[in-house]
């Protein structure tokens, strides 16, 4: 089958200013991609190149084959933009009627996803009335309308609280099970809670990831860390049998890489009654993230961090 | 097709609820009875109608607020969509720029014919009532406003959406289109004063004069409105340079229209360049 978007090299320079460079990127029928960087990696211009506002000035870009802004793309693609902000004065029910006539939808599709993002009762009053949990599922629910094979979805998520944000996962998680693929942008790995099949992240323009949330962590061979609380008076021997730093007057924390976990784990079991308590913390999506995006700067921390304190 | 119309029929429905319509009907209608009230008191024992009258009046109200109201109506359309991020969505589906701006262009016309026909149509009975019923052909000039104002409208929409189609912010937009109302309404008249004032021989008055108050939209539809006075019955010399002008009676309103024709054919192409 056809992807859904091929990228192939592409680049988009505006003026003097790089703003992607030599990016190639590929999403499958059904599926999940989520695409992070900093402010002004370059996620949004992206978007714009896919949805063909822009062209690119190097590489090709081909939705589902077609040119993306031909027509044929364009019943292709559906999108939601970072902020957006629909006639106060009409209702919900109204908005998504006007995107599913625009987009030539059976009008029998405006309940039907008015309903899957829970906005019917909500659906007959004014769109100034509604909260922001409640404008971003209706501006999902524009998205959706039309049954489009790709989701083109732009920080859906950031300024949700996180009820709303896993409810909005959900969602897509079931659009995609029905054979929609989703591109989403996002600031960070923590906010996409790993629910996405591939993420790929962008730097300055430069896609520096591409892969499973497992693979890049394997990838990153971030730290372990491991905090032990010492019994009462053995903080000075635990230390000096497994080493780290002591942080208080109680505890013990080291870092270790992913292969040498098991080995100080048993060391530290060996001793016995000294030992209270051990805390063992994976590195966390955030810090995975921030390996990739702030590549360099973290490589300096990279094997202690935080444990030369 | 579909677009145009579902794009039109939206516009007409924002401006329902968002009380725009209300709001510049009640304006018109405030101004336009201020003149059948105050108009209709030296009228006194003249032999024309008094609301052919009131219809003179009407017409040179119409050349400053129509013009303002529609360039109010349209300024927005576009820098606007793109600052609130919808025209991105509308864009994003499978409808041309064309039809978006067809369908605006449609959907503002609707907007500002149902202003002007409530305001004008009100003050209109008014009249007719107030003094006593008059002849019903005055009622056919309060018609002729109508239309003719509404022309006149669709002409500063269209330019509006010149000025909305380049530039991004909505600001600059707005101080765009009420240059651009300044300009064509207040000013282009005052030039065109000074020039007769500076011209000794005559020959701007005589050739390039007519021409110049034909180009600009809004001096075209008050000739044309007061050329039809003139012939129906004040008999004063109301319309002025009438007899020199290029075009006369009905042919005047070309002038509004081939402009509505231009404004509208170049803000496609500005729209159609627009990267959102």
């Amino acid at each position: 089958m056809t992807e859904i978007v091929k990228a192939r090299n592409v680049g988009m320079k505006f003026r003097a200013v790089e703003a992607l460079t030599d990016v190639s990127l590929d999403v499958a029928p059904g599926e999940q991609v989520a695409l992070l960087g900093h402010n002004g990696a370059g996620k949004t211009t992206l978007f714009r190149l896919i949805l063909g506002f822009i062209k690119p000035t190097a590489g090709s870009i081909s939705i589902a084959g077609f040119a993306p802004g031909s027509d044929a793309a364009r019943r292709v693609v559906s999108y939601l933009p970072e902020q957006v902000a629909f006639p106060k004065m009409l209702t919900g029910r109204e908005v998504v009627r006007f995107y599913a006539r625009l987009k030539g939808a059976a009008p029998e599709d405006v309940q039907a996803v008015l309903d899957k993002v829970e906005l019917v009762e909500a659906a007959d009053r004014r769109v100034d009335t509604y909260s922001k949990g409640m404008r971003q599922r209706l501006g999902l629910a524009q998205a959706l309308v039309g049954n489009p094979r790709l989701l083109l979805l732009d920080e859906p998520t950031s300024g949700l609280d996180p009820l709303s944000r896993q409810h909005f996962y959900e969602l897509i998680a079931d659009v995609s099970r029905r054979g929609c693929s989703v591109l989403l942008s996002s600031h960070g790995l923590s906010e996409l809670e790993a629910r996405t099949d591939r993420v790929a992240i962008l730097r300055k323009g430069r896609l520096v990831a591409d892969g499973p949330l497992a693979e890049l962590q394997t990838q990153a061979d971030l730290p372990i860390r491991i905090r032990v609380r010492a019994a009462a008076g053995a903080v000075g021997s635990v230390h000096a049998e497994i080493g780290g730093g002591r942080i208080n007057c109680a505890s013990v924390e080291l870092c270790c890489a992913r292969g040498d976990k098991m080995r100080i784990l048993s060391k530290i079991s060996g001793l016995g009654a000294q030992v209270e308590d051990v805390d063992v913390a994976s590195p966390t999506l955030d810090e995975v993230y921030r390996y990739f995006s702030n590549n360099g700067i973290e490589q300096v921390q990279r094997g202690d961090i935080q444990c030369t304190a | 097709m579909h677009g145009v119309i579902t794009i039109a029929a939206t516009e007409i429905r924002i401006g329902l609820r968002n009380r725009w319509i209300i709001l510049s009907s009640l304006i018109l209608l405030a101004f336009a009875l201020i003149l059948v009230l105050l108009g209709s008191a030296p009228g006194g024992e003249v032999k024309t109608d008094a609301v052919t009258v009131v219809v003179a009046s009407l017409s040179t109200l119409s050349v400053y607020l129509v013009p303002l109201i529609a360039l109010l109506l349209s300024y927005d359309a576009i820098a606007g969509e793109i600052d609130r991020g919808t025209l991105q969505l509308v864009l994003a589906s499978p409808v041309s720029r064309g039809s978006v701006l067809v369908g605006k262009f449609l959907g503002h016309v609707a907007v500002l014919a149902i202003a002007v026909s409530s305001g004008y149509g009100i003050a209109g009975l008014v009249a007719f009532f107030a003094n006593g019923a008059g002849e019903a052909v005055a009622l056919i000039g309060v018609g002729r406003l109508i239309a003719s104002s509404t022309v006149l409208g669709a002409t500063f929409i269209a330019i509006g959406y010149i000025a909305s189609a380049s530039v991004r912010q909505t600001g600059t937009a707005a101080a765009l289109a009420i240059a651009i109302w300044l300009f064509a309404v207040v000013l282009y008249d005052l030039v065109l004063l000074g020039g007769l004032l500076a011209s000794q021989d005559g020959f701007f008055a005589r050739a390039v004069f007519p021409w110049l108050l034909v180009f600009n939209p809004a001096d075209a539809f008050r000739l044309y409105n007061m050329s039809a006075i003139d012939a129906l019955a004040v008999g004063s010399n109301l319309g002025g340079a009438g007899s020199a002008l290029p075009l006369s009676g009905l042919a005047t309103m070309l002038s509004p229209v081939a402009w509505t024709a231009i404004a509208l054919g170049l803000s496609t192409v500005i729209l159609k360049r627009v990267r959102p």
